[in-house]
């Protein structure tokens, strides 16, 4: 019975809120119309306006013009480099991230507390700086490009580069979304695998596993939203070279710097477009997070 | 006596590895974060005092890098009062009332995060360029708004445009609102409840979402770069007078600057730490209380 309480208790306390308060705060708590009224006013004004401008710009496209803009060679392999190394960067992540999260959540080392702020730097450095300091190290001259060049492996300049910045991007989004869930897992149900025979291993993929997958794939669904889009950190360490290393951001900067407006509009609603789905495609995932962790 | 230390031997081995599993997998997590995070963090120190630090002190005496320096302060000074307001508007009525479409409204709050930010200057580009919108009427009136510092603003509002709701959402979901209930029954104006009763309670995490919200309005790059038009020593924020000298090759200058904003990033840390191990204090010191009631025996 008293575990039961327990685990309602950590749980994000959406459904509390749901519960009791809303019907009689609505006539209570004054401020209803004027804070509603200066979200969406302002919404509108800093996004809605200004996206819409992507939609009407692309209207005055012909189909054909737009299917040439959108689909030209050059663009097709930027959407493949784009898509492909945010997928391998959002999957490394996947796999580090749950370590990461799981060593933090798990054991005790010394500087802990440090590593764990530590995991933060990739939301609070600059993408710039990231980019200028990943390609530094990778460099034929760099700390870490030194070693490798003689046995020909090159990083920075190629598309190897490309998943290294957004894998060091990406990463806090797993770790972030993973860790919370992690710590209230409960060691009682880890302690009946046990008790009942389970291997250590067989307790982590049948009982542990199973509980944080929505946060893992939460996390993963991020750091590639995320990747998709980036442009900073990649573009010091791609080389930019068309056909081989130019990603779909870099396109859009492209028609700009040549005037061709509606060209670059065309691409990026297309990256707008994917930019929904993964939104949408997020949301789904931390509903389904969240009916796990509140109907244990 | 043997007895119960064994259940309790037992009871640790069903939820924990082995010692040398324990130490490979925090060798490796520790090696990946050293090899991806610690690295190009010693890399910006590194690079930018490679000449010494005389040199790196004249790259920063730089007159474009102090209008750099001012330009990124004042877009930071602009953008982050424009979102908290924002944030702590849409977190009241989003975690206080009930009411249709606030679902799809919460949703919309976290738009900015998905779109890439290249696609966010373009989009201001749109509306405000030469060939936009009100292109033609803000060349009439003489206007600048892209290739000047209002583009700057705009693109920086944009890109931090969610940072406090979302911090501020959640928190003021899990408070609830009874508290604001018993001030105004009390006789509280709406303001004074809010002053007095949520102030005090969000704090902590409206601090945490403007910190956050500081650090990538002033590290925002491109966005920045799209609307910026990169005049030297008047539309160049830190990150794009980065890019400037880095693609001049004056490498010590590039990360001179870079420095700046690196040790922006670990101040963000710092505090961002600070304030979650206050908070794990409260929350331990609540756990603590004595109950308020003895349990019915």
């Amino acid at each position: 019975m008293s575990s039961v309480v327990s685990t309602a208790l950590p749980s994000p306390a959406a459904p509390l809120s749901h519960a009791g308060a809303p019907r009689a705060s609505r006539r209570v708590l004054p401020g209803f119309n004027l804070t509603l009224g200066y979200t969406v006013l302002y919404l509108s004004l800093i996004v809605l306006v200004p996206l819409s401008a992507l939609v009407f710009k692309t209207f005055t496209l012909t189909w054909e013009q737009f299917w040439t803009a959108v689909s030209a060679p050059r663009v097709v392999h930027s959407y493949k480099l784009t898509f492909g190394a945010s997928l391998i960067a959002a999957l490394v992540n996947l796999v580090f991230g749950l370590l990461v999260a799981w060593v933090l959540v798990r054991y005790k080392f010394p500087g802990k507390r440090i590593v764990d702020a530590l995991v933060d730097l990739p939301f609070a450095l600059p993408t710039a700086v990231a980019g200028i300091s990943l390609t530094a190290l990778l460099a034929g001259n760099g700390w870490i490009g030194q070693f490798l060049e003689p046995h020909g492996i090159k990083l920075a300049f190629t598309p190897a580069g490309i998943v290294i910045a957004l894998i060091f991007i990406g990463l806090p989004f797993v770790v972030r979304t993973v860790q919370p869930v992690l710590e209230d897992t409960e060691k009682e149900l880890e302690e009946a695998a046990t008790s009942l025979g389970a291997t250590r291993l067989q307790t982590f993929t049948k009982v542990i596993f199973p509980s944080i997958a929505p946060a893992l794939l939460t996390g993963f669904a991020m750091a590639f939203a995320r990747a998709i889009g980036e442009y900073g950190s990649v573009i010091f360490i791609a080389g930019n070279m068309p056909m081989v290393s130019e990603i779909t951001p870099l396109i859009i900067i492209g028609k700009l710097e040549q005037y061709d407006y509606a060209g670059a509009t065309a691409v990026a609603l297309v990256m707008l477009f994917f930019s929904f789905v993964l939104l949408l495609v997020i949301n789904g995932l931390q509903a389904w997070q969240r009916r796990r962790s509140g109907g244990v | 006596m043997s007895a119960p230390s064994k259940v309790i031997r037992r009871a640790t081995a069903g939820t924990t590895e082995s010692p040398w599993v324990r130490w490979t997998l925090i060798t490796v997590a520790l090696l990946f974060m050293l090899l991806f995070l610690v690295l190009p963090l010693a890399a910006v120190a590194a690079e930018a005092l490679r000449k010494g630090l005389g040199a790196f002190i004249e790259a920063l005496k730089e007159p474009d890098a102090w209008s750099a320096i001012e330009l990124t302060l004042i877009t930071a000074a602009i953008a982050v009062p424009l979102n908290l307001v924002f944030g702590v508007a849409a977190a009241w009525a989003i975690a206080k009332y009930e009411f249709r479409g606030k679902a799809f409204l919460t949703t919309l709050v976290d738009l900015p995060f998905a779109v890439s930010p290249v696609v966010a200057g373009l989009i201001y580009v749109l509306v405000f360029g030469a060939q936009g919108w009100f292109g033609p009427w803000l060349a009439a009136h003489d206007i600048k708004i892209i290739f000047a510092v209002p583009g700057i603003v705009l693109a920086t509002v944009f890109v931090t445009f969610p940072f406090i709701a979302r911090e501020l959402i959640p928190l003021m979901q899990a408070q609830g609102s009874d508290e604001e209930q018993a001030a105004i029954v009390l006789g509280a104006t709406g303001w004074q409840t809010f002053w007095r009763v949520t102030l005090p309670n969000i704090k902590w995490g409206l601090l945490y979402g403007v910190i956050l919200c500081n650090a990538r309005a002033m590290g925002e790059f491109g966005a920045v770069s799209v609307v910026s038009g990169h005049i030297r020593g008047q539309t160049n924020t830190i990150p794009l007078h980065v890019e400037v000298l880095y693609n001049e090759y004056q490498s010590v200058a590039a990360f001179a600057c870079a420095s700046l904003l690196a040790i922006l990033a670990l101040v963000t840390l710092v505090i961002k730490s600070v304030i979650e191990w206050r908070h794990e204090r409260e929350m331990k010191a609540i756990a603590e209380l004595p109950p308020e009631r003895p349990p019915a025996a």
